[in-house]
C-alpha cells in the first residue's frame, strides 16, 4: 500500500475510531439503560418491552427522553414529572430516597388526583410493571442507588375520642396550620408564598374542600404523605418527630377536616371539636423519636 | 518514506502513547500525607459600593419578628464591613491538593435562629457530617435544594422547636448548595461542599486555610452574588502564604 494512503487510512482509521467511540457510548448508554428491570409482586418488568407504550402513552406528556417536557407539558400545572431526576412525590420511603417499585407501580396505576395523570389501570399489570422499569431507565439514580427502606407502618387502631384529640394536638404542635390553615383551607399565614423547586408557585392540600390526596385516598396514603414528604414540594417529612402510633392519630384529625362523611368527622361532632386556636400555647409535646442526641 | 520506516513510526507512535498514559496514571496515585503545618490567609474585599440589601418582614412569624425589633434584618446576598471586607466568601483549594482525605475538626452546627440561618454560609467536606439545630420558637423546614445531577439529593424535613438535631452529609462535592424554609420563605442559606481545605471569612473579609503541606496551589474564592475568582498560591514550610481577592461590585 502506497505511504500516502497509509497516511490516509489511518487518520480516517483515528477519526472514525473516535466518532464511533462517542456515538457507542450513547447507543451502547441507552442499550443499558433499557436493560432496567422492575419487580412488583411476582411480575418482573422490563424496560425494553415498555418502549412502544411510553410513546404511544407517557412521551406527549413526559417526553420522549423522560424530562418532562412533551408537547402537552406547556399547558399542564401541575407540571408532568421530569423523570430524568430520580425525584418522586408518593413513596413509601424516607424523604431525599428512592421510591420501591411497588410505590411507583402504584402511582402509574391510581394515577395523581388533581393533576393530568390519568389512571392507568386499563393497562394490563404485566404492561405497567414493564412501563415502571422504563420510568426507572431515564435517571442513572437508578443504577446506581437502592430504594429507601420503605417507613414502617403500624396497623391502623380503632378511631377515638382520645386519639382525635391527641392528633389535634400533633396537628397545632407540628404546626401543619402554618401552610394548610386552622380548618384545612389552605390559607395558613406561609400558603401564599409557597413555591416549588422551579420556584414555581404551589398551593397546600386543601382538606376543607378536597377528599382524595394526590397520592391516594386511603388513611395509610394519607399516613405516609406526612411521614415521608412529598419531595419536589414545600411539604416536607415529619417522620423524625412522629411516632409510628401517634401518626395515626393525625391521619384521624385531617379527617375531620375534609367534607365526606367519615366516622372521624361523627365523633368530633359528639365532641364539639373546635379549630385550633394557633396562638394559644402547643399542649406538651410528645417524646421524639430518633436517638439523635446533640454531642 | 520507506514502509520500514512507517511502520517504526507508528511503532514510535504507540510506544509513547503507552509511556504518556502510564505517566499520567502514576500522578494520580495518592500520596501518603506529606508533613503539613503551612497555611493560608488573607482577606476578601468588595471594591465599591455594596448593593442595597432588602429588609425583611417577619410579621408573619410574631415570635421572630419579636427577636429582631432593635435591629431589623435584611437579605444577607452581599454582606460587607465598613472597611469593605466581604464576610461568607468561601476560599477553597480548587488545584494542587495531593488527594488526601481532609480531616475535619468538629461536627459544624446550621442553626436555625430569629428565621435565619447561622452560619448564612457553611462550608464543609463531602462525607463531613453536621447537624442542623432549631433555636427558634416556631417549627421550620429544613429544605436543601442540591443541583439535579451533582451526587446530591434534595431532601425536605420539618424540624418542630426542641426537636433533636438533623444529623445528615453530603456525598459529592457542589458549590453551593442552597437551603431554604417554605415556611418562612425569606430564609436562606448556602453549604458549600468541597474536598480539599477550605476557609469561610468572617466578619472582616478574613479567612485562613490551615494544615498545608508545601505546594503550589490554586485558590477559589466563592460569593453567592458574584461567583468565583481564582488565584494561585505557594505554600513553603515555616512561611505562610497570603491571598487576598476583591470583587467588584455591580
Amino acid at each position: 500500500m502506497r505511504t500516502s494512503h497509509k497516511l490516509i487510512a489511518c487518520a480516517v482509521a483515528m477519526l472514525a475510531f473516535a466518532g464511533i467511540s462517542s456515538a457507542q457510548v450513547t447507543q451502547y448508554q441507552e442499550e443499558q439503560n433499557l436493560g432496567m428491570e422492575a419487580h412488583v409482586g411476582h411480575l418482573t418488568g422490563h424496560a425494553a418491552a415498555a418502549s412502544t407504550n411510553y410513546r404511544r402513552y407517557c412521551a406527549g406528556c413526559h417526553g420522549v427522553i423522560g424530562d418532562g417536557e412533551g408537547e402537552n407539558a406547556m399547558w399542564l400545572d401541575p407540571k408532568p414529572r421530569n423523570f430524568t431526576l430520580g425525584q418522586f412525590k408518593c413513596r413509601s420511603t424516607p424523604s431525599g430516597s428512592l421510591p420501591t417499585d411497588d410505590d411507583l407501580y402504584n402511582t402509574v396505576g391510581r394515577g395523581l388526583q388533581s393533576s393530568n395523570m390519568p389512571s392507568w389501570n386499563p393497562l394490563s399489570d404485566q404492561q405497567r410493571v414493564d412501563l415502571v422499569a422504563y420510568v426507572k431507565h431515564f435517571s442513572d439514580r437508578f443504577k446506581t442507588e437502592k430504594p429507601g427502606e420503605p417507613i414502617p407502618i403500624p396497623a391502623e387502631p380503632e378511631v377515638t375520642a382520645d386519639r382525635i384529640k391527641s392528633g389535634q394536638a400533633l396537628f397545632q404542635k407540628l404546626e401543619c396550620w402554618k401552610c394548610h390553615g386552622v380548618t384545612g383551607r389552605a390559607n395558613g399565614p406561609s400558603a401564599d408564598t409557597l413555591t416549588d423547586d422551579q420556584n414555581r408557585p404551589i398551593k397546600p392540600f386543601n382538606f376543607h374542600d378536597q377528599t382524595k390526596f394526590k397520592c391516594g385516598t386511603e388513611d395509610s396514603d394519607l399516613y405516609r404523605i406526612f411521614m415521608t414528604g412529598l419531595d419536589g414540594t414545600p411539604m416536607p417529612s415529619f417522620a423524625d418527630n412522629v411516632k409510628p402510633d401517634e401518626a395515626w392519630d393525625l391521619v384521624f384529625y385531617l379527617r375531620t377536616l375534609q367534607p365526606q362523611h367519615s366516622k372521624e368527622k361523627e365523633i368530633a361532632k359528639q365532641l364539639g371539636l373546635k379549630p385550633i386556636n394557633p396562638n394559644a400555647p402547643a399542649p406538651a409535646a410528645p417524646a421524639p423519636t430518633t436517638d439523635n442526641k446533640p454531642q | 518514506m520507506k514502509s520500514k520506516n512507517w511502520n517504526r513510526a507508528i511503532v514510535f507512535f504507540f510506544v509513547t502513547l503507552l509511556l504518556a498514559a502510564a505517566a499520567i496514571i502514576a500522578q494520580h496515585k495518592v500520596k501518603a500525607a506529606p508533613p503539613s503545618g503551612g497555611e493560608v490567609t488573607g482577606t476578601v474585599k468588595l471594591d465599591g459600593t455594596p448593593p442595597h440589601q432588602k429588609p425583611i418582614d417577619m410579621s408573619k412569624e410574631p415570635s421572630c419578628a419579636a427577636i429582631h425589633k432593635d435591629h431589623p434584618v435584611t437579605t444577607e446576598g452581599v454582606v460587607a464591613g465598613p472597611d469593605g471586607g466581604l464576610e461568607n466568601v468561601v476560599v477553597y483549594i480548587s488545584e494542587g491538593w495531593n488527594g488526601s482525605p481532609v480531616t475535619p475538626s468538629s461536627e459544624p452546627i446550621f442553626d436555625q435562629k430569629g428565621c435565619q440561618y447561622k452560619p448564612h454560609v457553611l462550608g464543609l467536606d463531602v462525607n463531613e457530617h453536621f447537624k442542623v439545630v432549631n433555636s427558634d420558637q416556631t417549627s421550620h423546614n429544613i429544605h436543601p435544594m442540591p443541583k439535579p445531577g451533582s451526587g446530591n439529593h434534595e431532601w425536605n424535613k420539618s424540624q418542630p422547636p426542641g426537636a433533636p438535631p438533623i444529623d445528615s452529609s453530603w456525598s459529592a462535592e457542589e458549590v453551593a448548595i442552597h437551603v431554604k424554609c417554605n415556611i418562612h420563605p425569606w430564609m436562606s442559606g448556602y453549604m458549600v461542599v468541597v474536598k480539599t481545605p477550605y476557609g469561610v471569612s468572617d466578619d472582616k473579609g478574613s479567612y485562613k486555610i490551615g494544615n498545608l503541606p508545601p505546594g503550589n496551589y490554586t485558590l477559589t474564592a466563592w460569593q453567592e452574588t458574584y461567583g468565583t475568582q481564582t488565584q494561585k498560591v505557594t505554600v513553603a514550610a515555616g512561611k505562610p502564604a497570603t491571598a487576598n481577592f476583591t470583587f467588584k461590585a455591580k
